[in-house]
């Protein structure tokens, strides 16, 4: 059921593969961000407590345990990871 | 008293029995009217208790209905229903009817009024889930069935012993909420939380639901652990201590997600983790924390349920499960990626998607209970989910790196069930009133404010941030995590082994004392017995001739005189 075409080279590769486009997307996506900030000068944010109604609480929130989280699970792999095939020999 | 009521279980198994038997053109007929009949069974019937029966002595009440069971009992119907759509051209008839089975077991724990009904619901389950397992066909899935029927019969011994336990201590069979102050509340608890896949016996989920067939993970995403989560609000509502364990739920399943490479065990451990939302706002209890962890089943089953189909239809095209051999496939098969995405999207709470209106409820009800911390976590973790379900799987296998695949689109009915799930996501999302008429309390919660929104994009997007700053740290690996189960398919394998070693050593030692031991006795018997030895030696006739004489002379010396 599986089509394996020879790897496309880069004239064929679709427009998000291109390696001309990759700034193109981070800057789109680096512009969303900062209108979902700057948006806050006009909307209030009422928090639940004194500090999540500060001035870009939310996103340096999610940004910091986000990195937190990735780095944690990538110490924790360390120690947790094993090959695929580790229980293979189960019975 | 004799009512004219049907318990809506007994429709599904019905159509459950009839699959096998009936001429395969007339199966998708059962498959899809079976689901369709027993929705509009739930619907017809009123509140409060419906129908009793005599089992052992008890009263049993198949029927007891209220909002909370009836909105349980409705999306399990559905996923009943658009499962078997996912399902019918594809699966063997063996897997539809036990996926049928396994529902009715869901729906029966629904309507249960009473201890017994529910056991014997929760067994059913058990027993027809792992048959799902078991069809995918594989040795892995036969091993992984294996464990998890051996898990779940635990769960059931020790919910059975604290229903017994209840019987005998306060003489109801009553469901209702169980106090944990003895070991019988206990017991259901843990037998309870094992279903709900709380840790430390969690592991089972990850393990078993990946080895499935690409429609049997979505059967199992649907009943097992929402059934856990309908038992949990009916015997534990407010208990202090699942909020920890929810808490604990829903970060063991993001970083465990974000280790995995299987693209289907990673929607797996993410179910952990959105278990953990509700299992969390079941702790907190208030009326909006029920009505929270409510909405958030309902519309957790629905999106789940989309993702593992757009999982199931990548594994069912490619033949293909790991993150690492997969990517790029949005472009030849874009209704999946399409549908992928905003299961994805719904997953993480996204704006206008149904996980929105139901998991901020659970984030509110901590927030008006002031727990700062639990509000925090959930923040945290509400977050997290968006890094390893909503954007962790569409991009590893929609987009990432060209894997010069070139799949095609499912069959029609695999996306006509995608579509509709899709559907559904974004109009419960566009229309929460839809599912706030349906929860067990009336709604006092306004999910579409401006600083709602606010906070949630720049929450979600920076999210996505610290993924595609942090992908690096990501990058795929043909591993798998360890986890609780090491325990009993390690650990445990490796003492008794040890075991055997130890008492073969001491069989060993044993025997070779005894042998020498052996040999000392029976030297010393052969020292005296044996052909040269004193006792057995033959004594000459002469001699004894001599004796007797002797004997004789001293009795006639003593008779003369």
């Amino acid at each position: 059921m599986t089509n394996r075409n020879n790897a496309p080279n880069n004239a064929q590769k679709s427009w998000l593969y291109r390696p001309e486009n990759h700034k193109k997307l981070w800057w789109g996506f680096g512009l969303i961000l900062a209108a979902t900030v700057v948006v806050q000068l006009f909307v209030s944010v009422h928090g639940h407590f004194v500090f999540d109604g500060w001035f870009g609480f939310s996103a340096a929130f999610g940004f910091v345990s986000c990195a937190l989280m990735v780095v944690f699970a990538k110490l924790l792999g360390y120690l947790l990871k094993r090959p695929d095939n580790y229980y293979d020999d189960d019975v | 008293m004799f009512e004219l009521i049907f318990p809506p279980a007994f429709i599904l198994i019905l159509g459950a029995f009839l699959i096998g038997p009936i001429r395969a053109p007339l199966r998708p007929l059962i498959v899809l009217g079976a689901p369709l009949l027993t929705l509009y069974a739930i619907w017809q019937m009123g509140d409060g208790i419906q129908l009793t029966a005599q089992f052992l002595n008890y009263e049993i009440q198949l029927i007891e209905s209220s909002p909370l069971r009836r909105l349980f009992a409705t999306i399990f119907a559905i996923m009943a229903f658009v499962g078997g759509l996912f399902a019918f051209r594809q699966a063997k008839w063996w897997e539809l009817a036990a996926a049928q089975a396994y529902a009715a077991g869901a729906i029966g724990v629904s309507f249960a009024g009473d201890l017994i009904t529910m056991f014997l619901f929760w067994e059913l389950m058990a027993i027809f889930s792992t048959v799902v397992v078991w069809c995918g066909g594989t040795e892995g899935a036969r091993k992984a069935g294996i464990r998890y029927a051996i898990m779940h019969l635990v769960g059931g011994v020790l919910l059975k012993i604290g229903i017994e336990g209840v019987m005998v201590h306060t003489g109801s069979i009553e469901i209702q909420p169980i106090p944990l102050t003895n070991i019988d509340g206990w017991l259901i608890l843990i037998g309870v939380l094992i279903n709900a896949a709380a840790p430390p016996l969690s592991a089972w989920l990850a393990d078993a639901y990946p080895e499935s067939s690409p429609s049997g993970s979505v059967f199992l995403s649907a009943f097992t652990t929402k059934t856990a989560v309908l038992a949990l609000i009916l015997l534990f509502p407010g208990q202090q201590i699942l909020i920890w364990i929810g808490l604990y739920m829903i970060f063991y399943g993001i970083i465990y997600a974000l280790l995995e490479n299987d693209m289907r065990r990673i929607l797996a451990y993410s179910i952990v983790n959105q278990v953990g939302f509700m299992v969390c706002g079941i702790g907190i209890g208030t009326e909006m924390a029920i009505n929270g962890a409510s909405a958030h089943a309902f519309a957790h089953i629905i999106y789940k349920a989309l993702l593992l189909m757009s999982a199931g239809s990548v594994l069912y095209m490619t033949g293909r499960r790991k993150c690492s051999e997969l990517g790029g496939l949005y472009h030849s098969m874009p209704l999946t990626a399409l549908c992928g995405i905003i299961g994805a999207l719904a997953i993480s709470a996204f704006p206008f998607t149904s996980g929105f209106i139901s998991k901020s409820m659970i984030s509110q009800s901590a927030a008006d209970q002031h727990l700062m911390m639990v509000w925090l976590l959930l923040l945290a973790a509400s977050a997290g989910v968006f890094l390893h379900a909503g954007i962790k799987f569409p991009w590893f296998v929609f987009f990432q790196k060209d894997s010069g695949l070139r799949p095609k689109d499912p069959p029609w009915n695999m996306r006509a069930a995608m579509v509709l799930l899709a559907a559904g996501c974004i109009l419960l999302g566009v229309f929460p009133e839809w599912l706030y008429r349906l929860l067990p309390y009336p709604v006092d919660y306004v999910p579409y404010t401006a600083s709602h929104l606010v906070t949630q994009l720049q929450l979600l997007l920076f999210s996505g941030l610290a993924f595609f700053a942090l992908l690096p740290l990501m990058k795929r690996t043909l591993t798998i995590s360890l986890d609780f189960d090491w325990v009993y398919r390690r650990l445990i394998l490796s003492l008794m082994n040890r075991l055997i070693c130890l008492l073969s050593c001491l069989n060993t030692v044993l025997r070779s004392a005894f042998n020498r031991i052996f040999t000392i006795i029976w030297s010393y018997i052969g020292r005296h017995h044996g052909p040269e030895g004193m006792l057995a030696r033959t004594w000459p006739t002469g001699s004894v001739v001599t004796w007797v004489v002797v004997l004789l002379t001293v009795f006639l010396l003593f008779s003369i005189y």
